[in-house]
């Protein structure tokens, strides 16, 4: 049996939406390198809509293809349905991940709520929005 | 191109010794310790074995005791050690910070037994100082168990001078060979060893099959009750054809060393030349005093793991000390003993090259350990801050 699901070695070996988006109009960081897992998102958003997401990552194979996926799954939705993806959609869309590396799928789920949090302080009158659809 | 680097967690078996086991298997598979002719056959296929093996090491036969590994040799030698020295209340064990876990573990285990320990520092070079093993030595010591040569970092010890140490001071001395066995020249009586832990798969043998030298005179103690198997020390019906592919296994690594040696060390050398022109990576371990075939770096601004799937992808088998590898939060410790910090421990790579590697297959580990560590820089924030300067380089 190998270590990752197909899903994830296709992520890993072809992660999507790799880069950096100059000028985002929101950029999250998480994880540090001391725990070996550090990931970037950046976020071009026009209209309420995630219009093109780039991502970064420094760590292991599961933390790229969570951060790949993480990117597929909120690119052209609506900010508000980014709000809402979950580190559990995340490793369900990857086929699964090993139990010791779900916290790859947190890292990414936390990842793009960084990216959003940043985006909301940058324009604190969507903020309403927002709030409403996290309650 | 298909590389297997990383003879360091196990070997192919030499043909030589699975003809040994095959012909074992067919025919002495008697019981060693039944009084027929079949089972004195047995007895007698494993007698030759353990001479061959005592041989190799410069021991005798009847110090030689067959195990099931590396793991269970060391466990016993520091149990036995342990015992005796309970026994006049000497209760402190000298080892190393960047022991085998079979040894670390053994060593927690019996701290929560009374006894102390001491772990001496392997400074950045990876070697131990025998001067700071003397300093340690205390009226209570009752054992100095320091490797032979890393697993992980490939350096080799000072054996013969911290034998001699111990000797000085009547302290009982036991190295984990598992890593040096077939590898390096081991006389256990010029080297001043007490006790010696050695493993078959390391060197072309079967694995589950290991040995433990001990002196004569050092009473061991039983970790497997049952059966009168090697002496009453070891119960259980012995691993036969195991034994007899791993003394296969250790003559021909012997009677070969001198050019395998050679050749393995210029082949690491081109490695280690050859990788050392990466930005911003470090060897790990002294460059000289190393296992013949181990190649260790830390590239800085990647994680290993990535590292290596990519590497397997290209068709290279390696290991790495990330944390990702070995499945706790924390990178390799003996990475962390020789002082390499965390963000720079993850991004680590294990070769450990065979007698058989060839000048074509170091080139082309080089070209993909360079591609693909270009590659995972490209899209890492960590090496993005470190090239604009937000935060400084470590190597």
């Amino acid at each position: 049996m190998a270590l990752y699901s197909e899903k994830v070695m296709d992520h890993f070996r072809n992660p999507r939406n790799v880069g950096v988006i100059e000028n985002a109009d929101g950029v999250g960081e998480v994880g540090n390198a001391k725990c070996g897992d550090i990931m970037k998102m950046y976020l071009k958003i026009d209209d309420d809509v995630v219009t093109d997401v780039k991502f970064e990552t420094f760590g292991c194979g599961s933390a790229i293809a969570s951060s790949s996926m993480a990117t597929e799954l909120i690119k052209g939705k609506p900010v508000s349905e980014a709000m809402q993806l979950t580190n559990k959609a995340v490793a369900e869309a990857l086929d699964g991940l090993p139990d010791y590396k779900m916290h790859c799928s947190v890292l990414a789920e936390e990842a793009i709520q960084s990216a959003l949090d940043d985006y909301y302080n940058k324009h604190p009158e969507k903020k309403s929005i927002a709030n409403d659809v996290r309650n | 191109m298909q590389i297997y680097a990383d003879n360091a967690a196990t070997t192919k078996m030499s043909r030589t010794a699975i003809d040994a086991m095959l012909g074992c298997m067919e025919a002495d598979y008697g019981n060693p310790s039944s009084l027929y002719t079949i089972g004195q056959h047995a007895k007698e296929s494993l007698e030759r074995a353990r001479a061959d093996v005592a041989s190799v090491i410069n021991a005798e036969p009847r110090e030689i005791l067959f195990t099931s590994g590396g793991s269970e040799a060391d466990n016993q030698a520091i149990r036995s050690a342990a015992a005796l020295g309970q026994k006049t209340g000497k209760k402190h064990i000298i080892s190393t910070a960047f022991e085998h876990h079979a040894v670390l573990h053994t060593l927690k285990k019996l701290e929560q037994e009374g006894f102390e320990v001491t772990l001496l520092d392997v400074h950045s070079d990876g070697l131990v100082r025998p001067e700071e093993v003397e300093a340690a030595i205390r009226e209570d010591t009752c054992l100095v168990t320091i490797m032979f040569a890393n697993n992980e970092i490939g350096t080799i010890q000072p054996i013969r001078e911290i034998g001699a140490v111990c000797r000085k001071h009547g302290v009982l001395f036991h190295t984990d060979a598992v890593q040096a066995t077939g590898h390096l020249p081991i006389d256990v009586k010029a080297d001043n060893i007490d006790m010696l832990s050695a493993s078959a798969h390391k060197f072309h043998g079967p694995k589950g099959t290991g040995f433990l030298y001990a002196r004569k005179g050092i009473r061991l103690t039983n970790l497997i009750e049952g059966g009168a198997q090697e002496r009453g020390k070891r119960a259980g019906t012995e691993n036969v054809a195991g034994i007899v592919g791993m003394a296969a296994a250790l003559k021909e690594s012997a009677d070969h060393m001198a050019e395998n040696t050679a050749h393995m060390q210029a082949q690491r050398d081109r490695l280690i030349e050859g990788l050392s022109k990466i930005e911003h990576s470090a060897l790990n371990g002294d460059a000289k005093k190393r296992l013949p075939g181990n190649v260790n770096f830390c590239f800085e601004g990647i994680e290993g793991e990535s590292l290596l799937l990519l590497l397997d992808d290209r068709g290279i088998s390696a290991s790495s000390g990330s944390a990702c590898t070995s499945g706790s939060l924390d990178p390799s410790h003996v990475l962390l003993a020789i002082g390499r910090v965390h963000d720079v421990a993850h991004g680590s790579l294990r070769l450990s090259i065979g007698e058989d590697a060839t000048a074509e297959e170091i080139e082309y580990i080089i070209r993909n350990v360079k591609e693909v560590v270009e590659y995972l820089r490209g899209f890492s924030p960590v090496w993005r801050d470190l090239k604009s300067g937000k935060t400084p380089f470590i190597l």
